[in-house]
Order: C-alpha cells, then structure tokens, then sequence
C-alpha cells in the first residue's frame, strides 16, 4: 500500500464516520470565530434550542469592524462610530456572553486578526483540525493542522455538533526548491505559485506546500504562504511538521507543556507526507527563478515579476483570458506593455493576515529606516496582526521608524484588506498592499488593489512608485561598504 | 432548509469568469446580523452607478443601463447562467444568501470555486456544474430567444431547455437528499451524537492537548 500524505493522516486521525454516501464526518478541534461570519449562526443555534457542542473548542475576536485609527479605538466598542459595524462588534459580545464562549475583546491583549492571533497564542497547534468562517483559515496548516474557511451554515454545524461533513479533498503537492534570492519573500513564492496555477488551480484539492525553499522559510514565512492557498482555489494548505515548527509552537501560552509536551511532540513527529505518498497532481518551481511579484489585474493570478511588463491583450490567444486582461487593465487604468516599475502609488497598506506579523513589519521597518515617504503617497498604514505584534514592534522601536518616515502606525484589525472600517481606498486610487486579494473594489469603491511583499510596500511607499526591493538593497550593501572604507 | 424539486424559471447571464465573492456582495453589506435582505445589493457594483451603502434605500440609486440583469427582459429570472470558477473569494455565505434573497434558485456554470458551491447547498439554491461547450450553448440560446426557460429536475438530475431538450447533471447523493426534503444538516449530524461521543473520548485519552481549554 503506497504512504499517506500528511493531509491523508490528518483527515484519517480526524474521521468520525464514513457515510455511504461518500461523505464524512470529520471532528474539528478548534473553531475561531469572528464578528462577520458569526452572527447568523449563534441565531441559528437560538432558534433551535441548541447549545455549543464543546465551548472550550471556540475562540472569538473582532477583527474585521475594528477601527485602526487610535483615537476612535480608544473608545471600545461603544466608540465606533460606524454604527452598523458597532452593532456587529456588540453582537458577537452579546453572543459570547450568553453562550459563555471565550473572547479577546476589542482593546485586550489577546486580540488580533483571528489569523494571527490563533498560532501566536498556540490556540492553534500542530495536528488540529482548525476551522472559521473565513477563507483565510488555510494559514493555521503552516503549523501542520487541517485547517478550512467554511461559510456561517457549516459555523452553526460545527458549534453545535462538533463535525464537518467533508468529503476528501484531492492531494497536491507544490514543491519550491532552491535558494530564494536576497529581496524575495514568502509572499513572492507565494505569488508566483498562483500566477503559475491560476486562481482555480487548487480547487477540489488540499496543497502541500514543500521542498527546500519552503522548509528554509520560517513559520511566519510558511504561514503567509499557506494563507494564500485560497487564492489558488484550495480550501487548505499545509507545511510539514519539522523541527522549525515545534521551535515555534513551544512555549506558546496555550500550547502543551512539561509531559504533555512531549507526548505531543512524538505524535506531531508524525505529521509529514511519507515519502512513498502519491499526490494527484505535483507542481513545482524552482526557487531560484522566483522575482520579487506584483499584482497588476484583478486577480490573484495577475502577477508579474518587478522587471516584467503589464501584458498586453493582444498577445494572448485565449478569448476569455483576453477579455479578462482587458477589463483588468482598464479598471486598474493601466496600459498594455507599461513598465510595473512605473506605476504610480496613492496610498500603502502594510498589514492583514497574510503579512502584519513581527517579521513582516521588521522587513518594512528594514527598507523605510532614515527614508521619507514621497510626496505623492497620501497615506502609508502599517496595521499590526495583533496586540501581541504591537507590543512586540514598539520594544523593537519599529513604530518611531514607521512615524520617523511619514508612515502611520495604527491598531490591530483587519482595517484596508477589505475596507470594511474606516480604512478605504478612494475611486481609482493605486494602492501597493500586502494583503491577498485584488478583486475590484476590494479596498474601498473603485480602488485599485497592487499586492507584494512588506518590503516591496515600503519600498514603493518611498519611491512614490514600485521599485525592485533588490536593488534598493544592493545600493544600501554599497553605502555600507563605501561608508566602511 | 427550504427544499427544491423542480423548478422553471427564466434564466439570466453573468457573463464572466472568475466572478469573485466581492463583486457578488461587496463587504459594506457583509455588516447586517441577518440572513435575509441582501437582494438588492446583489452585484452591487456591476448594477448600480453610484456607490452602495448599507441600509440604503436602493429604489432611487441610478441603475447601470448595461448590466443584464437591469434589462426589462432579464426580470424575474431565478436561474443564473454563468462562467467558469464561479463564486471564487472569500466564504461567506452572503453570496449565496443574496442570489437567494434576489430570487435565484439555480446557477449553472462549468465550474464553481468549492466553498461558495458548499455554501449554495445550504441554501436551498442549486448550483449546477454542465460542460463548458454546454454552457455555452446555453448562453447562445439565452441571448437568442427573449424570456428563454430553463426546467431544473433535481431528482432526475436533469436541466431541460425551451425545446425540450434535456442535459443531465451531476449532483453529490447527499446534497440531493437533503435539498429535496429541506433537510437540517445539523440535525442529521446529531443522529450520529454516540459515534462522536465515542470518537471524542478515545481521542482525549490520545492527544489530550486538543481540549486544553483556552484563556
Ligand atoms: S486580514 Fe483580510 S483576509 Fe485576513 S481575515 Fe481580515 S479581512 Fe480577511
């Protein structure tokens, strides 16, 4: 019998029962749950006289309705001014309390985007089956879990029952191997993955994200990569356990401890794809091919290289791609064949689930240090993850780097990855973001969404336009040496 | 759950591929704590000129003249025609709840993205995966004919088009039990309360960890 794969041990350490209908039951560990996706279903369980299966399995926060901006933060809940976002950030302190779930709260320690929260507090641990209603749960498999985004019916199921009824998925493994380059991130594997496989490439299968570069990245790394599985179509993504994750769940404060810990580790020493497992479909990249990526379209799968050209319509054969590209470049107002590197920015947002985690913001804080932000970017935000990020970066000082350069340094929340407080983008504006969609009016009304890594952003925030990362590091390497001789 | 069986209705284009979650309801609307109401922000973006807001009354915003589903022949219809990867983006249900809300009772295209195709089952609308030369067939014959029907069978499985003509399609036979009785996938689920009963305790003794309380 050929191996499994590490999805394959997941889902069989996970089944309840096989229905002969080809459907399974499969137990969830952990549920995260948010303001947005969470309302209608406690109603649901009201209705129907139902009670939370196991409470202790879920974890709540508001994310997604949080002001960013301090002064409007500082009033809680009660501050936000947006009312139809305060009575969503009620609600789910309402149903909290009535069905006694644990919550982080708008202004406490604990609280952050629910992405980023769950690995850093080791509410989310190696081996779990981890779901919310949001798509972006795929970044939780970096620890080595099965973690899904379900929709508010499957929040109501999986409160009150404990169960998904799933039926397997496919197995795909992505392998990158190689050296990444100096300048090129997580987010740029990333990116190129989805440009290589489109944005309907995973559907119906769960992603292995493997091989050298991959390994080489480190949790937070692997944790931005999986979070974008979604935008490649798969429901999950996951990296091996190996010795980089366990260094990275240790000590977390929910995570097990003393014996428990080590019992936990023998078991997750199982979490990898053996090495006879058959994958229904392989992709791989070479590390060494990968540029630093930006987004011109409206689609994740719109990427190009730094150094490349926006495309031009008529070079594509395919109808419907062609009538893709053109509408894409019309809304972005960009024309075919211009230079990525001269398109012009109005605002920056560096934050979201898939990068506003410490190493993230220390790679920005990197490439803004002693620069301003030019002239003709209105705005620069840089939104921790969390309050844990926060704290972190202010012992750092990231945050006087970030003021120091013009940019603006806000609370944790979900804020300008899709607008849905305060945090827009003006009709037509340009925006260098590090979040994971460029869908039209994602980021505010007619906004134009350009997605790359925490160091292109400040780069770009910088320049007023996008610049290759790389060179700008090369020139700061020939100050430093020339200051040395 | 409301069931479906059968259903005619008059069909509808959203003529483009990879019609993500966002254009379908855009986040400002994803604030309401309700289920319902969400119809008249349905593509908000593509149907109306202006921007939209939550709450809105939306009868006097000015309608975009060239959006299909704004054009006199185009309403009332309750099965979408549309393109490959269909619902992509993110899983909230609200896409579903506002085709729903909209009137739609089914949508055909030669592909959906997973969760938003999960979803639709939840809620007693149909999505409908047919060939691509099918669909575009259909999307031929739809701009052809004025008030063009489409039949939906769920038992049999099968779409049937103005002539009388039939396609067959596939659907999971667990979906199709539970949409042609309404079922409550909850209360199915809680049928099998022993085996999850049974399945959390062995487990507890393995890897008790996972129910380590939080906070
Ligand atoms: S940061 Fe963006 S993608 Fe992530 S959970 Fe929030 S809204 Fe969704």
């Amino acid at each position: 019998m050929a191996g499994q794969t590490l999805y394959d041990k997941l889902w069989q350490d996970h089944l309840v029962k096989s229905r002969e209908d080809g459907t399974a039951l499969i137990y969830i560990d952990r549920h995260l749950i948010h303001e947005v996706t969470s309302p209608q279903a406690f109603e649901g369980l009201r209705l129907a006289g139902r009670k939370p299966w196991r409470k202790d399995s879920l974890v709540a926060t508001p994310d997604h309705n949080v002001p960013s901006e301090a002064g409007e933060r500082a009033g809680g809940v009660e501050g936000i001014r947006d009312q139809v976002s305060r009575i969503q950030v009620q609600t789910l302190d309402e149903n909290c309390r009535d069905f006694d779930v644990v919550q982080f709260g708008i202004n406490e320690p604990g609280q952050g985007i629910v992405h980023v929260i769950g690995p850093e507090t080791g509410a989310t641990l190696p081996g779990m089956t981890v779901v919310c209603g949001d798509s972006h749960t795929s970044t939780h498999g970096a620890l080595g879990a099965l973690a899904h985004g379900i929709g508010t019916s499957e929040v109501e199921h999986v409160m009150a029952t404990q169960c998904l009824i799933q039926k397997k998925m496919k197995n795909m493994l992505v392998r990158v191997d190689g050296e990444l380059g100096p300048g090129v991130t997580a987010k740029d594997v990333v990116l190129a993955i989805i440009g290589k496989i489109g944005t309907a490439g995973g559907t119906g299968y769960a992603i292995e994200f493997g091989g050298s570069a991959i390994r080489s990245l480190s949790m937070e790394g692997r944790m931005t990569v999986c979070n974008m599985a979604i935008e490649a179509g798969a429901r999950a993504g996951m990296v091996a356990v190996d010795q980089v994750t366990l260094d990275y769940v240790k000590d977390k404060p929910y995570a097990p401890k003393g014996a428990q810990w080590d019992k936990a580790v023998e078991a997750w020493s199982q979490l990898h794809s053996d090495d006879d497992a058959v994958f229904d479909a392989v992709v791989e990249l070479r590390a060494e091919e990968i540029e630093p990526q930006v987004s011109w379209g409206t689609s994740p799968e719109m990427v190009a290289p730094v150094s490349a050209n926006v495309p031009d319509p008529a070079a594509e054969t395919d109808t419907t791609k062609r009538t893709g590209i053109e509408r894409a470049l019309e809304y972005m107002g960009l024309t075919a064949g211009q230079k990525i590197t001269d398109i012009q920015l109005d605002r920056v947002f560096i934050g979201s689930c898939t990068n506003s985690r410490i190493e993230d913001l220390r790679a920005a804080a990197a490439v803004a240090k002693g620069h301003k932000k030019a002239e003709s970017v209105k705005q620069v935000l840089i939104v921790p993850g969390s309050q844990a990020v926060k704290a972190q970066a202010e012992k750092e000082g990231l945050h006087k780097v970030f003021i120091e350069a013009g940019f603006e340094w806000r609370e944790p929340s979900c804020s300008m990855c899709l607008a849905m407080n305060a945090d827009k983008l003006g009709a037509g504006e340009h925006c260098a973001s590090t979040s994971n969609r460029n869908f039209e009016g994602r980021q505010g009304y007619g906004g134009r969404t350009h997605l790359v890594s925490p160091s292109m952003a400040a780069a770009a925030a910088i320049a007023g336009h996008f610049v290759d990362v790389r060179e700008l590091q090369r020139d700061a390497a020939l100050t430093a040496e020339e200051m040395q001789q | 759950m409301k069931a479906f069986t059968q259903h005619k209705g008059l069909a509808a284009p959203m003529d483009r591929a990879n019609v993500d979650t966002d254009l379908i309801i855009p986040k400002q609307f994803l604030k309401s704590i309700k289920r319902t109401g969400f119809g008249p922000n349905l593509f908000d973006e593509l149907r109306y000129l202006d921007e939209g807001f939550p709450g809105q009354d939306c009868s006097d915003r000015p309608l975009n003249p060239e959006f299909p589903l704004n054009l006199p022949h185009y309403q009332g219809a309750s099965v979408l025609l549309a393109r490959e990867n269909f619902g992509c983006g993110s899983s909230r249900e609200h896409a579903p709840w506002a085709l729903d809300d909209f009137g739609f009772r089914a949508v055909i295209a030669p592909s959906f993205a997973d969760i938003f195709f999960n979803n639709c089952f939840k809620n007693g609308l149909l999505p409908i995966v047919l060939e691509e030369e099918v669909v575009d067939q259909l999307f031929e014959e739809m701009y052809a004919q004025q008030g063009y029907e489409l039949t939906i069978d769920l038992e049999k499985q099968q779409v049937i088009k103005p002539n009388g003509e039939t396609i067959g399609f596939e659907v999971d036979a667990f979906r199709k039990h539970c949409l042609l009785n309404g079922l409550d996938d909850i209360g199915l689920t809680l049928e099998d309360a022993d085996d999850i009963r049974a399945y959390e305790a062995k487990r507890r003794e393995q890897a008790p960890w996972l129910f380590d309380a939080v906070k």
